[in-house]
């Protein structure tokens, strides 16, 4: 028999006043790899964790430029979050012919959130299966955004999206404070790529593949830092594998740190129980 | 069918013969040259708007008169537009044109405010003129124009006073003193008397500009026959960061000569 009788389409609410195909959607950025944004009072940092379907891929591309003040690392269904980023480059460009002005990064929000709410209660439609993180720089300074396809879009100091993004959060949360205060644009891709890093599942390692780095802010346009223009941000971090896992691999070399970072994955396995483990394999889509 | 554009949908003379027009009395419309042009002539006009730049801020001035033709048949048309906290658009030309400008204008400013949820993003008067230029120009484009002249005065978004000029064809320029219409004629060399050189717009105080502005607005009521005597004067200073706005309505224009009429008798050889 059926399982769930109001989750067939965006326009069906369930007896609790849910919707269930938007909640879906919010699933499906949960298979995508992590992406972890940061913003100081001046700058705001995206680091994404690429993917690649097989060894011979190569790795799907996280961050999008949007303008020279701003842009989105994804984590979903990647087409859609091009569909997203195409629109809001239009209305960038727009705002910069029509009113000689940059797009302000809240507008930004805002009018994709339209968008995306749009799709939640029109018969037909799907909502979009990827959630963003925007970054910007405009007359208000500098902003970090989270957009999630229900429509909902709230401002961060710092967060993370994606596969086993709640560890990237917590260590946000306890590195709020020298996050917040950081005037150099090295440390704060430092915090984001230690944040990155926590995401990675054991034997994994950040490289120059799979990690993509980007900033933007004070008097520094939206820059892009893929490849080979990575290495420069990974040799400032102490280890590139999981901190969590190198406590496992060699419990001697690492032994002030073992309580605490004990208690960060315990707290881990309880905010994420399915974001952890993806669901058997029938039931997933290619994500990014 | 005849594929010709021009003819469109219209059945080929070659295979049919010429259509015969008596049929049904159907009226003769042949397809025109060029493309369909919708411009018409401007009905109420509302003559010049003056603007002029000084120390820390600009003064901006239209009368309040809404001519139909010679007929001045309205006299309380208020031609200033404020546009959030320190833009002023002034606008000469079609009257109703500048109502529907005035419309677009306040859509706009309600739009700013709905999407700027934490305030601070502030729709200034360059990006007020740059829509304008951007409307105007467009207007004009698909041959249907908006029979305006148009003066944007306010501040850049680094506090210097900002004042630019645009029209119906879409032309924009800046200066330190700027005119529509007769008063580009008339008042702009009053202006310019102030201060021949734009960049020295900081030598000119609040003060007086205003006077040149008054003295501006008395001549072209002595010369200009579609102007009015009753206007609006907007004088915009910063100080501090902050801007303060005057808006001035229903200003007289006062202090006329006309005692030396009495004294001119005839056309040349007529005494007493």
């Amino acid at each position: 028999m059926f399982r769930n009788n109001y989750d067939n389409d965006s326009v069906t609410y369930s007896p609790t006043g849910r919707l269930f195909q938007v909640e879906y959607a919010l699933e499906a950025i949960k298979q995508g790899s992590a992406a972890v944004g940061i913003a100081s009072s001046s700058h705001v940092v995206l680091v994404a964790l690429k993917r690649n379907v097989e060894e011979l891929g190569s790795y799907q591309k996280k961050i999008i430029k949007v303008d020279d003040h701003m842009g989105i690392a994804l984590a979903g269904l990647a087409p859609d979050a091009r569909v997203l980023s195409n629109y809001l480059r239009k209305q960038a460009m727009n705002s910069k012919l029509v009113f000689n002005r940059p797009l302000p990064t809240s507008k930004a929000v805002l009018l994709i959130a339209d968008k995306a709410q749009e799709n939640t209660q029109l018969y037909g439609s799907r909502p979009y299966g990827v959630g963003l993180l925007v970054a910007g720089w405009d007359e208000t300074g500098a902003h970090l955004y989270e957009f999630q396809p229900s429509g909902s879009v709230l401002e961060y100091f710092g967060t993370a999206i994606g596969a086993r993004s709640q560890a990237a959060r917590t260590y946000l949360e306890r590195n709020l404070d020298s996050i917040r205060s950081c005037d150099q644009i090295e440390d704060l891709i430092v915090h984001g790529l230690s944040a990155l890093r926590d995401t990675l599942s054991q034997d994994m390692e950040l490289t120059i593949r799979n990690t993509t780095v980007s900033v933007v802010g004070k008097d520094k346009s939206f820059t892009v830092y893929d490849d080979e223009d990575v290495q420069q941000w990974l040799n400032k971090l102490d280890s590139t594998s999981n901190t969590r896992n190198n406590e496992d691999d060699d419990n001697d070399d690492n032994n002030a740190e073992g309580a605490d970072t004990n208690e960060t994955a315990a707290a881990e396995g309880e905010g994420e129980g399915a974001g952890e483990q993806p669901p058997a394999d029938e039931d997933r889509m290619e994500t990014d | 069918m005849n594929h010709d554009p021009f003819a469109w949908g219209r059945p080929r003379d070659e295979v049919y013969g010429a259509y015969n027009h008596a049929i049904a009395s159907a009226g003769v419309k042949e397809a025109s040259d060029i493309p369909t042009a919708h411009t018409q002539q401007p009905i109420i006009t509302g003559t010049s708007v003056l603007g002029l730049k000084f120390k820390n801020g600009v003064a901006i001035a239209a009368d309040n008169m809404g001519s139909y033709g010679s007929l001045l048949r309205f006299s309380n048309i208020e031609r200033l537009i404020r546009v959030g906290k320190e833009t002023i658009v002034g606008i000469s030309g079609d009257i109703s044109d500048l109502q529907h400008i005035e419309r677009l204008l306040h859509q706009l400013e309600t739009e700013e405010e709905i999407y700027d949820t934490d305030g601070g993003h502030n729709l200034r008067a360059p990006h007020v003129h740059e829509y304008l230029t951007r409307l105007l120009y467009n207007r004009r484009l698909k041959m249907d124009p908006l029979w305006n002249a148009v003066i944007v005065a306010g501040f850049n978004d680094d506090r210097t006073p900002f004042m630019r000029y645009v029209d119906l064809l879409g032309v924009a320029y800046g200066a330190l003193a700027l005119a529509t219409g007769f008063g580009s004629h008339l008042a702009i060399p009053l202006l310019r008397k102030l201060v021949p050189y734009d960049l020295d717009f900081e030598k000119v105080t609040e003060e007086e500009a205003r006077e040149a502005m008054l003295n501006s607005m008395r001549v072209l009521y002595y010369r200009d026959a579609r102007a009015g005597d009753k206007f609006s004067l907007v004088v915009l200073t910063v100080e501090d960061g902050k801007v303060d706005l005057k808006f001035e309505k229903g200003v007289k224009v006062e202090n006329q000569s006309w005692k030396f009429a009495e004294k001119i008798i005839g056309y040349g050889s007529k005494q007493l």
